[in-house]
């Protein structure tokens, strides 16, 4: 906390007594001056110690050049009632706790354990596809808005083939995004190249909007030869860093941290770009989330938390998975802000990330999106969610809520899309994929030098014994040892 | 990564620093350190560069007139190294510092950071307070705080945090104010520090060092004393050293911090004022090499970090009875350096494992395991592993003092072996 305020008068605790001591209201704007200081609220807690003699770190000043105060100011809509209740000069209802001055109360009322109105959620499109009058929304052009919905069919495409593959026995695992797919897409297509990805399962619709070829998926799932991963993980565990998005991994939020150091390393850099990261509603419960979050809002780095709360973790309801109200109210208990949006309005998605992205970059905040949304599919291969879900709950958000339909109507709307259009692409992109599964099931599988490859940037002489080991091994069984695969 | 040495006994030229010679007299902390030129044929790890020399670091405690003899036919690449060339063994003009162990960190990190900006710190009360142990002390208000970052508690999320800033491009410190607060951090470490690199088929690198002190203190009680380098010895991904003298923790820094791998860093809580005279030019250690202590005919004594102390100073004892102990510091826990070892092994025939470990799944046993897979026609005997026991660390002193292997034990061991 680093800014020197020579009048301590500026700075002045309210309490909110609706609510109890704590209460952060919404922001309405990035930074104020200090003439309208009277009219904000602070939080004890976010007064810089320099205000307070006795508290001052010099060393906490001299680094910081050229920012904004570093922490949120609030506007209150009953600021004036507020500062009139409390006397100016009431200092011993006052005390310098380390972190700011606090306020009593001889009054004791405990915070509720959730708002009294839940958070509202960010909605541009209705069900219809049509545009809710007065809202808001960052335009998309036609250009735009026609390769989005592309890419949404192309996912959904790409995940109903996949899917079957996986049962025919052609690969081994697959994950599908149905439902999901206004979230991959509308964010991708608001944030730049740039921008660095840390997703976490079910996010492919992002490389998808970046460029990554359906020959390139194919080969990931099949494990051959030409996968950038080499054949070393799963399917759907894509990765790209020329496209920066970084190789998915199996364990739950542990991307989190990784996009805050990301953020924290473009920080240093100086670099025009944020670090995004997406995980699910169950991925919130882990520590690592958490973490992540005090972490950034400490050290103020530009990263868009993405979670896609889509109402199951495998077969945990939400309501078994947390009691608060969805995500986006925790970004107050860290210091961040958030907002809910309905996930599978594209149009909301895309006006949300633009903006948040916009915010991160520019005024090097973290921001929390929480897309609401339903996983029409089983969580994976592996699941059969109809064993902890009824049928028809499914059934129904797969017809009546599939937000690929709903944007559909949207661009129809404006005259940019029709059916022979639509008829046109799912054919071409349906084809497409099946030549590429093909391609990738016949190609060749990577070699077993790959086994040893990689683990450090060279083979250490232990792995280079255990190689010579199991070639020996190979050749003496080579009847055991598959012959499509390279030695 | 590990080197492949061709012959580097025989020909690698050596260049003794004055100091060595003349701070023999005081036994515990200054070793002859000599600053080599690799041959091209050596560890491949450590990129060539004419502005750095390799380290092989080979303390001495008996110099005598080969050690001149090798001297004139050193070759340098580094200029800077004429310094030291002047005055052969003499101790009025004392080239290289002298200072404490954790100071060489601190020094190797400094340096480090000055040399490349991406070098950054972070862990919990490393800036403004300068560390735990001092090691971070005035980086904070040199380079800054965002390169030197103060994390709130969470070991997971910060080592979590430095894999992401590693593979953004960064090249992060992270520090566990205890070894055994990465505990914590498992998760991270072996999940995706040691993984990533491989399930992303290479496309993302990891060159993030992790260091932090370990071992039993005085008086720590047992969640403070704990051992982490047998916890992570089998991740495949990760490379793991020890450092034990103020030269080789700052070589050891400085080669952790280049190496394009995740490097676990270990430090001992009770080394840190160990003092010492080191070069004033700029040197590493390489990561998978062991280092010869104290070379012998009779039995090899294989340790690490503490250990290594109290090996000495058994040494002292077993050299008055008449013994000849090879000590090696093996400095590299993961790969081990099986070269050294090896030949060592194929000189004496015997060997003694002195380590903190507990017994049970330590870094002795996996070394057991090693060379008497590799080396098992050239023991006399069965190797013997002197290693703490399978209990949590007591908090009383004498209690304490008896889960710690004591030099006694050592002498007892060794006479012992060499029946």
């Amino acid at each position: 906390m680093a800014f020197y305020s020579k009048n301590p008068r500026n700075i002045i605790n309210n309490l909110k007594s609706k609510v109890g001591l704590w209460s952060l209201m919404k922001q309405s704007h990035g930074t104020c001056s200090y003439s309208s200081c009277l009219n904000t609220i602070h939080l004890h807690r976010f007064l810089p110690l320099t205000t307070l003699p006795q508290f001052t770190n010099p060393d906490s000043i001299s680094h910081k050049k050229g920012h904004f105060p570093h922490f949120q100011r609030f506007q209150s809509t009953t600021t004036e009632k507020q500062i009139d209740s409390v006397p100016n000069g009431e200092q011993s209802q006052v005390l310098d706790f380390p972190g700011g001055k606090v306020v009593f109360s001889p009054e004791m009322r405990f915070l509720s354990e959730s708002p009294s109105v839940y958070s509202q959620c960010y909605r541009v499109l209705d069900d219809n596809g049509q545009l809710i009058s007065h809202s808001n929304f960052v335009p998309v052009s036609e250009e735009v808005a026609v390769k989005m919905y592309s890419n949404m069919v192309t996912l959904q495409t790409l995940d109903t083939i996949f899917y079957e593959a996986q049962r025919q026995g052609r690969i081994s695992f697959y994950v599908i995004s149905i439902g999901e797919e206004a979230i991959n897409i509308a964010s991708a297509a608001a944030l730049t190249s740039d921008d660095i990805v840390f997703p976490q399962y079910r996010e492919p619709g992002v490389l998808l909007w970046r460029g990554f070829t359906l020959q390139e998926f194919a080969n990931q799932c099949f494990g051959n030869k030409a996968d950038y991963g080499k054949g070393r993980q799963m399917p759907i565990h894509y990765g790209s860093n020329k496209l920066n998005y970084f190789t998915v991994a199996s364990t739950i939020a542990t991307q989190i941290p990784h996009a805050v150091g990301a953020a924290y390393s473009l920080k240093i850099d100086k670099k025009d770009a944020c670090a995004v990261t997406y995980f699910g509603d169950g991925g919130t419960s882990e520590g690592d989330f958490h973490a992540a979050m005090n972490f950034v809002a400490v050290t103020e780095s530009p990263v868009i938390f993405i979670c896609r709360n889509n109402g199951w973790a495998i077969s945990t309801p939400t309501s078994d998975q947390f009691r608060s109200d969805g995500i986006a109210v925790r970004g107050q208990a860290y210091g961040v802000q958030s907002i809910r949006v309905d996930g599978n309005d594209a149009l909301a998605m895309y006006s949300a990330v633009h903006s948040a992205r916009h915010m991160a970059v520019n005024e090097h905040r973290p921001i929390l999106i929480e897309a609401v949304t339903y996983r029409v599919g089983h969580h994976s291969t592996s699941d059969d969610s109809t064993k902890y879900r009824p049928a028809n709950e499914i059934e129904w958000w797969r017809m009546a809520r599939d937000p690929v339909t709903r944007f559909r109507k949207w661009i129809e709307i404006n005259g940019w899309w029709g059916s022979e259009a639509e008829s046109q692409l799912r054919s071409s992109i349906r084809s497409q994929l099946l030549h590429a599964i093909q391609i990738a099931e016949r190609a060749e599988k990577p070699p077993v030098n790959d086994l040893f490859t990689d683990v450090y940037d060279n083979i250490p002489s232990n792995l280079r014994e255990q190689e010579k080991l199991l070639k020996e091994t190979i050749n003496r069984h080579t009847k055991d040892y598959p012959a499509d695969v390279p030695i | 990564m590990a080197a492949t040495f061709h012959g580097v006994g025989a020909t690698v030229a050596a260049l003794s620093s004055s100091s060595s010679s003349s701070s023999s007299s005081s036994p515990s902390n200054s070793f002859g350190s000599k600053i080599l030129l690799s041959s091209p044929s050596r560890s491949f790890s450590v990129r060539k560069r004419a502005s750095f020399t390799m380290v092989r670091s080979e303390g001495s405690m008996n110099f005598d007139l080969n050690f001149k003899g090798r001297r004139a036919q050193q070759l340098i690449a580094n200029a800077v190294a004429t310094k030291a060339d002047s005055s052969p063994a003499s101790s009025s003009s004392k080239p290289g510092h002298e200072l404490l162990l954790f100071e060489a960190l601190r020094e190797g990190l400094e340096e480090e950071m000055e040399r490349d900006p991406r070098v950054c710190v972070m862990g919990e009360d490393v800036g403004h307070y300068g560390g735990s142990y001092k090691v971070t002390k005035g980086l904070a208000t040199k380079f800054g705080d965002l390169r030197v970052l103060d994390t709130p508690i969470a070991e997971n999320s910060f080592t979590g945090m430095g894999i992401g800033a590693a593979m953004t491009g960064l090249r992060p410190v992270v520090e566990g104010m205890n070894m055994g607060f990465l505990l914590l951090a498992f998760n991270q470490i072996s999940n995706n520090c040691g993984m990533l690199h491989y399930t992303s088929g290479g496309q993302f690198t990891i060159p993030i060092v992790i260091r932090g002190p370990g071992g039993v203190g005085r008086q720590l009680g047992a969640e403070h004393s704990q051992r982490l380098e047998s916890y992570f010895q089998s991740i495949p991904g990760i490379q793991m050293v020890a450092c034990s003298t103020p030269y080789n923790a700052k070589g050891l820094m400085k080669a952790a911090i280049r190496s394009e791998n995740p490097v676990i860093l270990f430090e001992h809580v009770l080394l840190y004022n160990l003092k010492e005279r080191i070069p004033d030019e700029d040197y590493i250690c390489n990561l998978e090499e062991a280092e010869m202590v104290r070379p012998g005919e009779h039995v090899t004594i294989l340790t690490y970090s503490r250990m290594r102390y109290h090996v000495m100073q058994a040494a002292k004892t077993l050299v008055n009875k008449g013994y000849d102990p090879e000590v090696i510091d093996i400095r590299s826990l993961k790969p081990f350096d099986l070269y050294t070892i090896g030949n060592s092994v194929k000189k004496t025939h015997r060997v003694l494992i002195v380590e903190e470990c507990m017994r049970t799944g330590g870094i002795g046993a996996s070394l057991i395991a090693a060379i008497t897979e590799n080396f098992n026609d050239y023991l006399d005997a069965p190797i013997m592993c002197l290693s703490s026991q399978d209990v949590p660390t007591p908090y009383a002193g004498t209690l304490e003092e008896w889960t710690v292997v004591q030099p006694a034990q050592i002498v007892a061991a060794v006479e012992q072996l060499c029946q």
